[in-house]
């Protein structure tokens, strides 16, 4: 398989209390379509990866909003939910657009506003991606379910606390010189150690932010790309899998099942390995779940994560240069926005255009989950 | 929601999970369909002991809307006796004593209160089993 990104467009990660949602989208959107050099009247439809416009901003039709306010209209728009790994969704849905000869270009966005409301209230909507009867409703916080994969990783295979310290580290390194990242500040592991907790083992530096923006994509055919670029980045592979929405009712919480299935199915059609990935964007929203991921992906075995992380094989320059924009942790995580983002940071660094950071990367991988793992979604692209 | 809460006393009361009498397993939350045998599954609902040991555990010290008064509190998932998992708190410990393979058993409790509605929720919650006791006050 063979799509192609023909550009990209993000906004600033933070908090962004003097523009609205649709503000957000449409600064993505236009810095997308100009990177493209295409005119609004070649897209034929848009995916929008956003969490809970309903929760966050009392405001639902999100799909129909966003092509009215980007002057879309009337192409079709469509929404797509899946938690924090709404945009990956997203990703996945226009890119099986483009496949089934349906549409030859299509705008894939993702966009959330979460700072207009109370931290509490957020808390509390972010633990609406857990299940509501059974885990929320008796006290689990989001954080609360990554505190216990942590423990029970600590416990099975001696991760410590300073190698999950050590993702925050790196990634808060790696932001510095991501103009888009929320967090401009390099951080150590006293830092870490000695911020608040939140969810023991778990401790607010472990935690990605809350925050506001928008990222987008602009997606064509293989024909098509060509009017637009001689040198396109590809998507060669897309994976998607669930687990159960309940952590308890998971054989083995310390192995991230559904991003086996996704990374194999996205592995087997983009005829790529583990160790072909030179590049990764990985769904870091607690410091435990970039340890999860790099395992499951296959870039180290399981178990050997935080291992890996503190002999610096996920640095840029590493074995695997994982979150080189500084990830969800220290680039921000507005997450409808973030599954979207992560292919903006991979089609930067295949085209040598992330300025400070660059891996010098031929083939990338980006790794979106929702839930505490009940959905995982994988792409992996290459440079054209 | 309370609709939704009050569908599922019974179980949260009394601990009642479903066994499928296909493939012998058995779910808690209860499910109505068997995801190994579908439609083949036969289930039939069993109560559970309430017993176990922890299998993992938190301490939460950021609460949601309607937890604040308790925090920190501790959120455990449990393995019973009969092997299923259940998320729950556990109650009657100190935080410092909580440990991977500490053994519990279910109590009635108080979940929390929605101060809107003027409503408390009730449900299990779990402690630990005191040395020498019989331990099934509930
Ligand atoms: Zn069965």
């Amino acid at each position: 398989m063979r799509v192609a990104v023909i550009g990209v467009g993000l906004t600033k990660f933070g908090e962004h209390w003097d523009k609205s949602f649709t503000d957000l989208f449409v600064e993505a959107g236009v810095r997308a379509i100009e990177d493209a050099g295409i005119d609004g009247k070649d897209i034929e439809a848009m995916f929008i990866g956003n969490m809970s416009g309903g929760r966050f901003i009392d405001q639902e039709h999100i799909s129909c909003l966003i092509a009215d306010r980007a002057g879309l209209s009337p192409i079709p728009s469509t929404r797509v939910e899946a938690a924090c790994a709404s945009g990956g969704l997203a990703l996945r849905q226009g890119v099986m657009s483009i496949l089934s000869g349906f549409h030859d270009v299509v705008v894939v966005g993702g966009v959330e506003k979460m700072t207009d409301i109370a931290t509490e209230r957020t808390t509390q909507i972010l633990a609406t991606a857990s299940d509501q009867e059974w885990e929320a409703f008796l006290g689990v916080t989001f954080p609360s379910l990554y505190a216990m994969i942590a423990r029970r990783h600590m416990h099975e295979f001696g991760t410590t606390r300073e190698q999950l310290a050590l993702v925050s580290v790196k990634n808060h390194r790696n932001a510095m010189k991501n103009p888009y990242a929320q967090f401009h500040r390099e951080i150590t592991v006293e830092d870490v150690l000695n911020s608040p907790l939140v969810a023991d083992p778990l401790r607010l530096l472990d935690c990605s932010p809350i925050s506001d923006g928008a990222a987008c994509l602009i997606l064509a055919s293989e024909d098509k790309a060509k009017e637009f670029t001689d040198s396109p980045v590809w998507i060669i592979g897309s994976g998607q899998a669930s687990s159960t929405i309940a952590l308890h009712d998971r054989k083995n919480i310390v192995v991230q099942e559904a991003t086996i299935h996704a990374s194999r199915e996205a592995y087997k059609r983009a005829k790529k390995e583990p160790k072909d990935i030179e590049v990764a964007e990985v769904h870091d929203a607690f410091t435990i779940g970039e340890i999860l991921a790099i395992e499951a992906l296959g870039f180290f075995k399981i178990g050997e994560g935080g291992r890996a992380t503190e002999e610096g094989l996920t640095e840029i320059g590493g074995k695997v240069a994982v979150n080189p924009s500084g990830g969800l942790k220290a680039k921000g995580h507005p997450v409808g926005a973030t599954g979207v983002a992560q292919a903006v940071e991979i089609v930067l660094q295949l085209r040598g255009e992330a300025h400070g950071r660059n891996t010098n990367a031929d083939v990338g991988l980006t790794h979106n989950v929702g839930g505490s793992g009940g959905t995982s979604v994988v792409h992996i692209f290459e440079k054209g | 929601m309370i609709p939704r809460f009050w569908r599922n006393i019974r179980y949260r009361y009394n601990l009642i999970a479903t066994k499928c009498e296909t493939c012998g397993e058995i779910f808690f939350p209860p499910r109505k369909l068997c995801p190994n045998c579908r439609r083949r599954g036969k289930l039939v609902e069993k109560k559970l002991s309430g017993r176990g040991k922890i299998y993992t555990y938190t301490v939460v010290y950021n609460a949601p809307l309607g937890f604040e008064m308790q925090l920190p509190y501790i959120i455990a998932i449990v393995e019973l006796e009969e092997g299923v998992r259940v998320t729950a708190q556990i109650v009657d410990c100190d935080p410092d004593d909580v440990h991977i393979g500490m053994e519990v058993e279910a109590v009635f409790r108080r979940i929390s209160e929605d101060g809107e509605a003027g409503l408390i929720y009730y449900g299990y919650k779990f402690r630990p089993v005191k040395e020498g006791g019989d331990g099934h006050e509930v």
